[in-house]
């Protein structure tokens, strides 16, 4: 290992990435890292760009400027065999977990072990067991996903997402709409399942508190660009008005609350002009 | 006026563009499908589920429907015969209409709406759901593991639908002539036998079907496959799949026609 000459290269690095959906510009220069072994988090507000910026990193959007690189290689120089090699050792959470709803928890967990090995069943069994147990839910590999709860579903997502031992795994909103409880659970689980693999984590979200205990590095997006960066206690700690405004959920600051518009005043009496 | 006219030009470009594109699209579409199904027989048991969900379940509509066709084409037919003083033909009017039209048309129809949208739906939510999105970051092609398999699903059942719907028709009209109304027998099947030819009438029928089961499949997995995701988008593909099946179902009965039985 230690004799991987890009062994010291980042495992992910975005460098002045830009997207944009039509005419509309996501994201307007970003540059981002993530070194191997870290859990990092991309904070945002709704609709700034952070389920964009994971396309992106997985090689399902292509920038229209900038470098996107994944364990050394350049997405955009990818083809797609290559990039289905590549994307065989990272795991996505997607927002809603996106299981396969005519498939069993268990068999959603073999799916790409299944599709991507020639195991034999019983391997397959002990893996997929494996990793339910990581997630707590090895009783429930009989359920159909319609049968979990919101926060089962995330863990049984997750257990998919790590099934193939990944060394990048993505989580878009891991904690969106879970209790208390299942988001300490699900928060802890991330960081120890990304130590026990020995992986990388991006963690998008926009719950502060959780993932700033749970993450190494925190990269806040607004606008389509980075604004702020930080360990958890550089975060903490910071000034910078955008930090606190979003660490201390205050709703006027620097982060706009209206999707930008002409003013109200102009857009109330054009229609009668 | 200037104003209007370059919006105008703009929305004309604006929708040549997007024409274009869905073409590119949708000709993509396909050569990926074609490149994959090698894997969908590769891995039989993914079709074989498929010929199951929408071959066998399509069974009983079709028996049923079979039927009753038949029965009305026995009433009908034997009214229209028995003018002429030829009720013993009537065997050969029936086994005729099936085999070259009403069999293939007719099922190709029922298909459409039974199991056409019914994959419509499935795949459409599967990408509203992002299911198909995280299969692709899985390093799994949806077109492989979720469109091609529904795809030759449905290929491989559309003549066998269309068969056993003739048959049904054949013994829907052998009960109303035969057994209630009373045309002999013998007659009613070996005119059948002699009228019927296996090449010119069974053959056509069955390329009829097999042309059909491409054009509703084709249709029902693309519908679904490009489907706007959300719930509004799939029921609008859901309609779009048995209107533009039924649509090419009869247009191409009409060409297919005009090849086969020029006389
Ligand atoms: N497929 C799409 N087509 C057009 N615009 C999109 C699409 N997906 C997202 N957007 C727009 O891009 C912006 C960023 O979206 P997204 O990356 O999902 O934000 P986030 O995940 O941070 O909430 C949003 O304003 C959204 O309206
Ligand atoms: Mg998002």
């Amino acid at each position: 290992m230690s004799f991987d000459p890009t062994h010291d290269e980042p495992l992910v690095c975005l460098k002045d990435v830009h997207f944009a959906y039509g005419e509309r510009s996501i994201l307007k220069g970003i540059d981002l890292s993530v070194r191997r072994g870290q859990v990092v988090a991309i904070m945002g507000g709704s609709g700034s760009g952070k389920t964009t910026l994971l396309r992106l990193i997985g090689g399902q959007l292509r920038a229209s400027q900038g470098e996107v690189r994944v364990a050394g290689s350049d997405l955009s120089r990818l083809g797609r065999n290559d990039l289905y090699a590549l994307r065989r050792r990272m795991g996505m959470l997607f927002q809603f977990g996106a299981l396969f709803t005519d498939m069993t928890v268990y068999d959603n967990v073999a799916f790409p072990l299944r599709e991507h090995t020639d195991l034999p069943p019983e391997v397959v069994r002990d893996l997929v067991l494996m990793k339910l147990d990581a997630v707590g839910l090895r009783g429930a590999g009989a359920l159909m996903p319609a049968e979990l709860s919101g926060g089962m579903a995330r863990r049984v997502a997750l257990a998919r997402a790590v099934a193939l031992d990944p060394m990048l795994i993505m989580y878009d909103e891991p904690f969106a709409g879970l209790d208390p409880i299942s988001l300490g659970v699900v928060g802890q689980l991330i960081r120890r399942l990304n130590d026990a693999l020995g992986a990388s984590s991006i963690l998008v979200t926009h719950d502060v508190h959780e993932s700033l205990e749970i993450v190494d590095y925190v990269y806040f997006v607004s606008d389509g660009r980075i604004v702020a960066a930080g360990s958890p206690d550089e975060i903490r700690a910071s000034t910078d008005p955008f930090v606190h405004q979003f660490v201390h959920a205050e709703i006027d600051g620097p982060v706009p609350f209206h999707y930008p518009a002409e003013p109200i005043a102009q857009a109330l009496l054009g229609g009668r002009g | 006026m200037m104003g209007r006219s370059v919006s105008f030009v703009r929305r004309l470009g604006a929708s040549v563009v997007d024409g274009i594109w869905r073409l590119g699209f949708a000709t993509r579409f396909m050569v990926l499908l074609l490149v994959y199904s090698g894997q969908s027989f590769r891995r039989l048991h993914l079709t074989i589920r498929e010929i199951y969900f929408s071959g066998v379940l399509s069974l009983l509509i079709i028996i049923v429907s079979g039927l009753f066709v038949g029965m009305v084409l026995g009433l009908q037919g034997y009214e229209t015969l028995q003018r002429f003083g030829s009720g013993d033909a009537l065997g050969v009017l029936v086994a005729l209409s099936l085999t070259r039209e009403l069999g293939p048309v007719v099922a190709g129809l029922l298909f459409a709406s039974r199991a056409g949208s019914a994959v419509t739906a499935e795949i459409g939510l599967m990408k509203t759901t992002e299911q198909l999105k995280a299969m692709d970051m899985m390093a799994v092609s949806p077109i492989a593991r979720v469109v091609a398999p529904r795809f030759w699903g449905g290929v491989i059942s559309m003549p066998f639908l269309a068969a056993i719907f003739s048959t049904m028709g054949v013994v829907g009209g052998w009960l109303i002539g035969v057994v209630f109304i009373g045309v002999d027998a013998g007659a009613f099947w070996s005119q059948m036998q002699a009228a019927v030819d296996f090449r010119y009438d069974v053959l056509n029928g069955v390329i009829k079907s097999v042309v059909f089961g491409v054009a509703v499949s084709l249709i029902a997995v693309f519908e679904g496959y490009d489907c706007t995701p959300t719930a509004e988008g799939v029921s609008r593909a859901i309609t779009r799949t048995v209107v533009s099946s039924a649509l090419a179902i009869l247009a191409l009965d009409f060409v297919l026609t005009s090849f086969m039985f020029r006389g």
